[in-house]
């Protein structure tokens, strides 16, 4: 099977040096590219139907056909790879940034030739110091090389490309916080319309792409869209990196083809549970995902058909609840993490989340009452999409909202009990 | 909006190496309040003013941006700081039982800074390395799949 994203790496070894890099192919879908109009990139993007990688599963080619072109677009234009990967639970775009630096410094050379993009920011989280490193001797060598500054191989083209470490903020990775940031500005959303694609970073049109979205683009363009639709078991097009984390014999990362079953991730790529741990279920893609159960195993690992299971694929990286693990706890976790990164700028999340935590915290100490639960399920319909300004919150509730729905003996017992089972 | 600033050269290289990227001043905020803090430690009111008025800005105004990130330090911290992932992952497979062996063993809580000023404990969110769950960082450094023996063997390396 092709693997687009990780052909180069291997693991417990240093990453392809721009040499070994051009050695094995690299920079040739850059000369490719340039060949090629950006329209044409966008055109055969949209045809790949590869959807955003980050979490919310948006069409990338749509995205970039919004992107105003040619002689009356205002200048400069922004590409903003986001690399602020925080959703907990979440490691695959750390992979390719230590694994293959060239290839996401090469891959967001194209993204930002398709929109014929000025500026190119890698917006990469603060502890990602490795990646830091290795991106910067990519940019470097990038520049030596001819591949980014002026007239790049000898086109028309020009590009800059900047790193930008972050400070820590889970909202720095959402994509209107990150315009924000960008600018040295809290990151709070901004209200859309006008979308970033047309107002971005400093007024101007920018689009913001995923890490390992972008990273699909050089095979697309080397290959076609319809070898990158092929490599998947779906209409959605391409691999996915699908990790597992948790009590599994193997936690890990692999690239898959999109849309290989929740059931042989589990089995097959992890091992299944450690000894002494039984499968009770999980978040398929990150924090912001949905509850999913043993009868979810035969479902496809895409953005549709996740949706149809109540959850998400949001990052497609699976967190795995034991039956040692209380999932109170779990859920307890979870909405401290949420409740401490909310941006406080919508009230339905700012006074939520640290309500939902303290409930939360309150049963499973034991001091929790069955109307508790009333309140807790209310709150998941209370902070849905479009109640909020941003997805953060609706993304809070969505583990709350499985768990209720899985787990809900396990709240009942811990207030029928006064304390909490799992703790002994 | 007093006072000169007072950076030394060394952070003024660094800051306009920043500024070189962006087309504000203000866009270098971060990067520039991360300078003066590997220098200085932590952010007190005096390294604000100086980066605030290096960057022509007012004090609020940065410290509205200064104030919303995790790893912008307004209060001092000790010399090495330990950050413990306390997101879904490490605490399935391990948070709790580090987190009290390095608080019993320096004998501080969580976001305290021992007597000495050698350690600070933070928690921080996902590392983003929960395949080699339960994990932490001190200073530049990740320390993965962790009992609180190996925390043990670890904090001893730090002096
Ligand atoms: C609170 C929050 C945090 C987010 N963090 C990230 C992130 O770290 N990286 C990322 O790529 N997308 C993140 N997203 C999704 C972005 O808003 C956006 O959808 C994405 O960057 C678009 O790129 P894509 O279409 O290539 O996925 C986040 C969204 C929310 C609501
Ligand atoms: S939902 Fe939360 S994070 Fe998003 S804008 Fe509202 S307060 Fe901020
Ligand atoms: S949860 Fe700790 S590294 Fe991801």
């Amino acid at each position: 099977m092709e693997k687009p994203l990780t052909q180069n790496i291997r693991p417990d070894r240093e990453p392809l040096d721009i040499r070994e890099y051009e050695q094995a192919g690299g920079y040739q879908a850059l000369r490719q590219a340039l060949q090629m109009s950006p329209l044409k990139i966008q055109e055969m993007v949209t045809d790949a139907y590869i959807r955003g990688r980050g979490g919310a599963g948006f069409p990338t080619g749509k995205k970039w056909s919004a992107v105003p072109m040619g002689d009356k677009a205002r200048r400069p234009k922004f590409f903003a790879i986001n690399a602020d990967e925080m959703e907990p639970g979440t490691f695959k775009d750390r992979l390719l940034m230590e694994g293959d630096p060239n290839l996401v410094v090469e891959s967001a050379i194209i993204a930002s030739y398709a929109i014929e993009a000025d500026v190119a920011y890698i917006f990469l989280r603060w502890a990602y110091k490795l990646a830091a490193q290795r991106l910067t001797k990519a940019i470097a060598q990038a520049y030596e090389k001819g591949y980014l500054g002026w007239n790049i191989l000898g086109s028309s083209y020009s590009l800059e490309m900047y790193l930008h470490t972050s400070a820590g903020r889970y909202m720095c990775g959402e994509e209107n916080g990150l315009l924000n940031a960008m600018e040295g500005k809290r990151p709070i959303p901004r209200t859309r319309p006008p979308h970033a694609v047309m107002v971005g970073i400093w007024g101007k049109p920018t689009a913001v792409n995923n890490v390992e979205t972008i990273a699909c683009v050089p095979y697309i363009v080397s290959h076609g869209s319809a070898a990158f639709k092929a490599l998947s078991h779906t209409e959605e097009g391409g691999t996915k990196l699908y990790g597992v984390s948790g009590r599994v014999k193997r936690p890990g990362i692999w690239e898959l083809p999109l849309g290989t079953t929740l059931g042989e991730i589990f089995h097959d790529y992890a091992g299944g549970m450690r000894d002494g741990y039984q499968f009770r279920g999980l978040l398929p893609g990150g924090a912001s995902t949905s509850f999913l159960v043993e009868k979810h195993f035969d479902a496809r690992m895409d953005f549709g058909s996740m949706d149809k299971t109540g959850s998400r694929l949001g990052t497609g990286t699976i967190i795995v609840l034991d039956d040692k693990t209380c999932p109170v706890g779990m859920v307890l976790n979870l909405e401290q993490f949420f409740a401490r990164e909310s941006c406080g700028w919508c009230t339905p999340c700012r006074e939520g989340l640290p309500w939902l935590r303290d409930m939360l915290d309150a049963i499973e100490r034991g001091a929790g009452i069955l109307e508790d639960l009333e309140i807790l399920q209310e709150h998941t319909w209370l902070l849905q999409l479009g109640h909020t300004f941003c997805a953060l919150a609706p993304g809070a509730v969505m583990p709350l909202d499985g768990a209720l729905k899985y787990f809900r003996e396990d709240f009942e017992n811990h207030i029928r009990q006064h304390r909490c089972p799992y703790r002994h | 909006m007093s006072g000169a600033s007072m950076l030394t050269d060394e952070e003024k290289r660094e800051i306009d190496e920043e500024l070189a990227k962006y087309r504000t001043k203000r866009a270098a905020g971060p990067e520039a309040l991360k300078i003066v803090q590997k220098y200085r430690g932590w952010i007190s009111d005096e390294s604000l003013r100086d980066v605030a008025r290096y960057l022509e800005l007012s004090d609020e105004e940065l410290d509205s941006v200064a104030t919303c990130y995790n790893f912008i330090f307004r209060r001092p911290v000790g010399r090495h700081l330990i950050l413990l992932c306390d997101s879904v992952t490490c605490w399935v497979v391990g948070y709790e039982d580090l987190r009290a062996r390095i608080e019993q063993r320096l004998g501080i809580q969580m976001g305290q800074t021992t007597p000495d000023g050698r350690f600070t404990l933070l928690p921080a969110a996902c590392l983003g390395a929960c395949d080699r769950a339960p994990v932490m960082m001190i200073d530049e450094q990740l320390y993965v799949e962790l009992s609180p023996a190996k925390v043990d063997e670890i904090l001893d390396t730090y002096r």
